[in-house]
């Protein structure tokens, strides 16, 4: 890793440069609340002035940019007995992702190892996650991030420059070639002993401002014994079964399929659509049988997945700390309440 | 009208018969046969896939010779039943179209009240024949296929037209309206200050009320798994007032049977 020091204003000019050629993501205020504080989502942006590198965090994270909502997956053309298919990735040009937080390129290194890792890569991910840029920023921890009990807090790798606020200037993380041609284009220096003390003293502060925090010692094995307990039944009378947590979560990949044919017969679409295991049918089989028809099992599978299944296959749970389901859940259910729910059984 | 004749449909090479269809309405504002008929862009497409013979609001044949019966509107009087046992009679499938047909809509919103007084209020003095109640088809007969919506979203009427078609089966989606409106991300009206009820609604209108910044009344009916208790909390939580769940709970019908029992906590009604 190497490391510079940007001078603030220049980061309109790292943002000039990379968007010469490719599609910029970036934070922006997409409104407000009820109690006038703002609301971030990420968006595609030709303007430096429309961001805000100062975002709290956004309401839907930049999955949608390499896993969207709905993406179709093949189109058909039907002429007689015969059709073809044509397969399109929706992707022409590379994005940059500028200012994304550690959480959210951690989430992306947890995508990588399910859908590009695998024995059967994801094309429809790989094409969009191939040749992205990403710039991370740093952030204050909010009331509802736990990122640092999931060691999400910092970014290891996984982003080309990653930029820490300094105060009047930037401290540069360059990771990549690309990366450090594009800042030989502009003014950077190297840092001084003085940048390196404050780089330090930055980053403990920051992990001074954490108020929740998740224990996850030996939280594989409580969630085998506590497989049976009320404790589920309790956050399942709650939980709406709507899939918000998942659609918010940047680490959840489900999908269904939609297949669907056109009103002329001639045509046929392909549509992958994200999926939430809390949804009722998410377990449901051909023939109607449902293996989680109840609304506490499917809402105990979702915590299953994260901090059991996945640990015990990648040696790291599915979730970096974001608290965005928590946020988001308008039944009130969190991570690190459901987590200190079902630790409390063992005490 | 009629683009039907002589020429066969095929898919894949097999021969797709175009069944005759007729479109009925009880009592309605018709919405939901205009939602069907205002896609100019796929109304020929759309045609040209059945053989429609009775269909007041397009055409004005009319025949007894039907596979298919789209029913708008709620039955409101004797000779509505009527009609309705004939349709039966005469249709393979009958599928109720809009909240009206598959819940008695908004008109089922007079169930509550003093018959005489509603019929004053909407017809003066004239006299009418209307029965007490609104009710859904399902009432007096039984139903193949509803439609949920007020109104029905014509894609989603294209899309199951089209599948009765060619023989794939129907699904309706289980989730509720929150999942669409996620996927379109939406601010959540929850996060402005105003109630939704999104997450215990049937989705499949892609969070058309979201969509643009209202919030959702509950017309396409409750979701599989629609936790009515916890949203009373939610709202109530949220700060609105109990009346405001149940104005929205009420207005359409699909969430009749969770009414009673959410009536029964109010202090006193009037
Ligand atoms: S946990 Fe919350 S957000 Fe997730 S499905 Fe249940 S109610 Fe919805
Ligand atoms: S489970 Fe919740 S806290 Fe964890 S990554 Fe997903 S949205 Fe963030
Ligand atoms: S199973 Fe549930 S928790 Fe796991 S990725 Fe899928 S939606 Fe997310
Ligand atoms: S606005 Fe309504 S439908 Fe959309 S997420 Fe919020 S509660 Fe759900
Ligand atoms: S958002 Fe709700 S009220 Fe609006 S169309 Fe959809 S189901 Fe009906």
């Amino acid at each position: 890793m190497l490391f510079r020091v940007l001078r603030k204003e220049a980061v309109a000019d790292l943002f000039g440069l990379l968007a010469e050629s490719n599609r910029m993501v970036a934070p922006v205020q997409s409104g407000l609340d009820c109690l006038g504080s703002p609301l971030y989502a990420f968006k595609e942006v030709t303007d430096y002035y429309e961001i805000s590198l100062t975002y709290t965090t956004t309401k839907i994270p930049a999955k949608k940019f390499f896993m969207p909502f709905r993406e179709t997956m093949a189109t058909f053309i039907v002429a007689g007995k015969d059709w073809t298919k044509k397969i399109d990735l929706n992707i022409d040009r590379p994005f940059v992702v500028f200012g994304m937080h550690a959480c959210d390129i951690n989430a992306l290194n947890k995508l990588d190892k399910v859908l590009l890792g695998n024995f059967y890569p994801m094309p429809y991910y790989a094409a969009k996650r191939k040749n992205m840029f990403i710039v991370g920023i740093d952030c204050v921890p909010q009331p509802y991030c736990f990122c640092r009990s999931m060691g999400a807090d910092t970014a290891l790798h996984g982003f080309d420059i990653f930029l820490t606020d300094l105060g009047d200037h930037y401290f540069v993380e360059i990771l990549s070639d690309a990366a450090f041609n594009f800042l030989r284009q502009l003014s950077v220096s190297e840092p001084a002993e003085s940048d390196h003390a404050l780089y330090v003293k930055t980053v403990s502060a920051k992990n001074n401002k954490f108020s929740v925090r998740v224990d996850t010692t030996d939280l594989t094995k409580i969630l085998d014994m506590e497989f049976q307990s009320e404790v589920w039944e309790k956050w399942g009378k709650q939980c709406l079964s709507c899939g918000t947590c998942a659609n918010v979560c940047p680490t959840c990949y489900c999908y269904g399929v939609d297949e669907s044919v056109g009103l002329d017969l001639s045509r046929a679409t392909k549509t992958k659509l994200l999926y939430s295991c809390n949804l009722i049918d998410f377990a449901e089989i051909a023939g109607g049988h449902n293996f989680r028809p109840e609304s506490h099992s499917r809402l105990k599978y979702r915590y299953y997945h994260k901090h059991r299944g996945f640990v015990e296959a990648y040696e790291e749970a599915l979730c970096v700390g974001c608290g965005r389901c928590g946020e988001a859940c308008l039944a009130g259910i969190t991570v690190p309440e459901v987590i200190a729910s079902v630790r409390d059984q063992e005490s | 009208m009629d683009s039907s004749v002589g020429r066969l449909k095929t898919y894949l090479g097999v021969p797709i018969s175009k069944p005759k269809v007729a479109f009925f309405e009880l009592t309605s504002c018709e919405g939901c046969q205009l939602q069907i008929l205002n896609n100019e862009a796929t109304l020929l497409e759309f045609l040209s896939l059945i053989q429609i013979v009775n269909f007041r609001e397009a055409m004005s044949e009319r025949s007894d010779d039907y596979e298919i019966a789209f029913v708008e509107g709620s039955v409101t009087r004797s000779d509505e039943v009527d009609r309705l046992l004939k349709i039966r009679r005469n249709a393979k499938t009958l599928i109720a179209l809009g909240s009206c047909a598959c819940f008695g809509g908004v008109n089922q919103l007079k169930n509550r009240l003093d018959p005489y007084w509603v019929s004053k209020e909407v017809y003066g003095n004239s006299s009418v024949e209307t029965n007490n109640k609104a009710k859904p088809l399902e009432a007096f007969v039984q139903i193949d296929l509803m439609i949920y919506g007020c109104p029905v979203r014509k894609e989603e009427v294209e899309k199951i037209v089209t599948n009765l078609v060619i023989g794939k089966e129907i699904h309706h989606l289980k989730y509720p309206v929150c999942m669409e409106c996620k996927a379109n991300e939406n601010i959540c009206l929850f996060d402005v200050g105003e109630p939704c009820l999104g997450p215990i609604t049937r989705a499949g209108c892609d969070s058309w009320c979201p969509n643009s910044r209202a919030g959702c009344w509950g017309c396409r009916g409750p979701a599989d798994a629609a936790n009515v208790d916890e949203m009373k909390k939610i709202m109530a939580e949220k700060g609105f007032d109990e009346n405001i769940l149940i104005d929205r709970l009420e207005c359409f019908g699909g969430f009749a049977p969770y009414i009673e029992e959410l009536r029964k906590g109010l202090p006193d009604e009037a």
